[in-house]
């Protein structure tokens, strides 16, 4: 069990009252061993706006459990001040951070910042965001992205939005939000029920499962437009949809030949393939990162387990030995693991398996975890848990150590889905 | 007129064959009337979704529309042959009439797989009507996994009552339950 480092409550910069009730809290409840200790001063110019992005980019490196962050003091500092980085050194920060805001000749607002490196005495760079008033917060995403990457070598998410449906009383609601669970929106409202979610792989679309019909039918949903279009509803059940990498393509799950089959269609619902050839449940199939091979979970040897086979179907291999329920496969960005859930003992536990040495680790402690979801930089595992008999999200590192809770008031949590990255 | 004459006939049957002697003293049998007394009854009647009242009033086998299955089990249970037979009935004599099979599990584990284990009991449901004569496009079954539980309970009760298939029929003018 990963020692708990810290408890926060972050994310209480609330726009209207009517969003309060639909704002995910974010709290940490686990963090990594060795954080890079980073200090943000308080950029300078513009103070409003400058507090913004400051609190965001904090509170951005803070939740990802990789940084520790060092006290900058009051003195707003700009990118061009010349600092004496002994003294951050001294301090403690390994990195420092500085930077302004200013309107521009358009009325838009210009962040701009530096980042620096206090122990080698240079500058590792610096960028311009040119936004709106009221898109502060996302160029404060974009400024932690950069300083995660500068500092841990890899692309940072906090830019990136999640999907996630919210049942309060008898009313169902796609929800869309920024990672760190702000800014949400309803893409779609329903009295039926609503379920997996999965983002088109440029983050323009949403595909999911929709009751509205009384039945499960698959839609794919432009989230600027609000536009929808069926992709699949053909007698019998639709359901479980996955995009393959290039966005032309879908898997989807069909039971109009008799039991759940895996099928690809096009994303207009044209050209119908079958895929998969078995006399039991075929389900849940999502493709590798380099679309030539699909995960699926199949019951065809008597109990629920994940297979693979190739995107053009045919025969497929067992991937899962242990126990006799592993359902969800979602395979890493990266390629290299493989989140799912296992049963063991009555419980549903978030796992994931090292595909080079196959090797399982469970994730989790909870009792009812579902619908994993990758970070699209591998790092965290989003996915659905239950507290107290509510719904909630949770978010946890890849090696178990950092865990985070994303919870909302009144309401249940559940089919997270995390986007890809925002090009 | 047909319909008319035989529970008249029955009635005068009964009379008839009736030996029991009747004590007139005995007090007649006391009704208890409220307005006027008479119960209204509309032969043929339509519910208010445009059903036949045959499969809606709960003095019919074809109200009942629910066939409960054990845990991890997709076979209709003996228990529900007849009214599964009931409707298969219904369905060979109104052939301008559809039903809807919504098959659903308990809320454990991957919604998902659950979608295809409740898609294993409406299938089920789905054979057994189509053996009896029902015919293939009468008939079409899907699930709705954990979705729509009956029974929002997290105990064995609960997940009993909602492992489940639920037969939903439309009129052939489309009015009616799906």
């Amino acid at each position: 069990m990963p020692q708990i480092f810290h408890k926060i409550l972050l994310s209480l910069a609330l726009m209207a009252a009517t969003l309060a009730q639909a704002q995910l809290t974010v709290e940490i409840t686990g963090a990594g061993a060795n954080r890079i200790p980073v200090a943000i001063a308080n950029f300078a110019g513009d103070a409003a706006a400058a507090q913004v992005v400051t609190a965001t980019v904090r509170a951005d490196l803070e939740r990802s459990g990789l940084f520790k962050l060092v006290d900058p003091g009051a003195t707003p500092l700009d990118e061009n001040v010349q600092v004496n980085l002994g003294d951050w050194k001294g301090r403690g920060a390994d990195a420092l951070a500085a930077g302004s805001l200013a309107r521009g000749a358009d009325g838009r607002m210009e962040a701009r910042f530096r980042l620096y490196d206090t122990q080698k005495q240079v500058a590792l760079g610096g960028a311009v965001f040119v936004t709106s008033n009221d898109q502060l917060r996302a160029a404060g995403h974009r400024i932690a992205d950069y300083i995660y990457e500068k500092l841990t070598g890899e692309r940072g998410v906090f830019s990136t939005r999640i999907a996630y449906v919210i049942k309060s009383g008898n009313q169902f609601r796609l929800q869309i939000a920024d990672a760190d669970g702000q800014g949400a929106a309803t893409a779609l409202s329903s009295a039926e029920p609503i379920i997996s979610p999965v983002w088109s792989p440029d983050g323009s679309k949403l595909a999911y499962v929709s009751f509205e019909k009384k039945k499960p039918v698959i839609y794919i949903h432009s989230l600027a437009s609000g536009q929808r279009q069926v992709v699949a509803n053909f007698k019998g059940s639709n359901s479980a949809p996955a995009w393959a990498p290039d966005g032309q393509r879908l898997a989807i799950v069909l039971s109009k030949d008799g039991n759940s089959q895996i099928y690809a269609v096009n994303a207009d619902g044209t050209g119908l393939q079958r895929l998969s050839q078995s006399s039991g449940i075929d389900t849940e199939p999502r493709f590798s990162p380099d679309g030539g091979t699909i995960y699926f979970t199949s019951d065809r040897g008597g109990s629920p387990q994940i297979y693979r086979m190739s995107a053009n179907g045919g025969g497929a291999q067992r991937v899962t030995f242990e126990g006799t329920y592993n359902v969800s496969p979602r395979p890493s960005p990266d390629g290299k693991s493989l989140a799912f859930i296992a049963r063991r003992d009555g419980r549903f536990q978030l796992s994931v398996m090292d595909l080079a040495s196959k090797q399982v680790q469970i994730l989790t402690d909870s009792q009812k975890d579902e619908s994993p979801s990758f970070a699209p930089n591998s790092r965290m595992i989003l996915f659905a848990t239950e507290i107290g008999g509510r719904g909630v999200l949770s978010a946890v590192s890849s090696d178990g150590r950092i865990k985070q809770r994303l919870s909302i008031a009144g309401g249940d949590v559940r089919e997270p889905a995390w986007g890809p990255f925002i090009q | 007129m047909k319909k008319l004459l035989i529970p008249a006939l029955l009635a005068a049957l009964i009379v008839g064959c009736s030996s029991t002697p009747i004590d007139e003293t005995a007090g007649a049998p006391v009704e208890s009337r409220s307005g006027s007394g008479v119960t209204p009854v509309t032969a043929g009647g339509l519910d208010s979704r445009g059903l036949p009242r045959e499969l809606t009033d709960p003095k019919s086998v074809l109200s009942q529309r629910s066939i409960y299955f054990d845990l991890d089990k997709y076979e209709v249970k003996d228990e529900y042959k007849d009214l599964v037979a009931a409707h298969a009935k219904y369905l060979v004599t109104n052939k301008g009439f559809k039903v809807l099979i919504q098959g659903n599990t308990d809320e454990r584990g991957s919604r998902e797989y659950n979608l295809s284990l409740g898609q294993k009991r409406s299938d089920a449901v789905k054979r057994s009507l189509t053996v009896l004569g029902a015919r293939e496009d009468q008939v079409e079954s899907v699930s709705l996994g954990e979705e729509k539980p009956k029974n929002p309970g997290h105990d064995e009760l609960a997940w009993s009552e909602n492992r489940r298939a639920d037969i939903l029929y439309r009129a052939p003018d489309g009015r009616g339950e799906f």
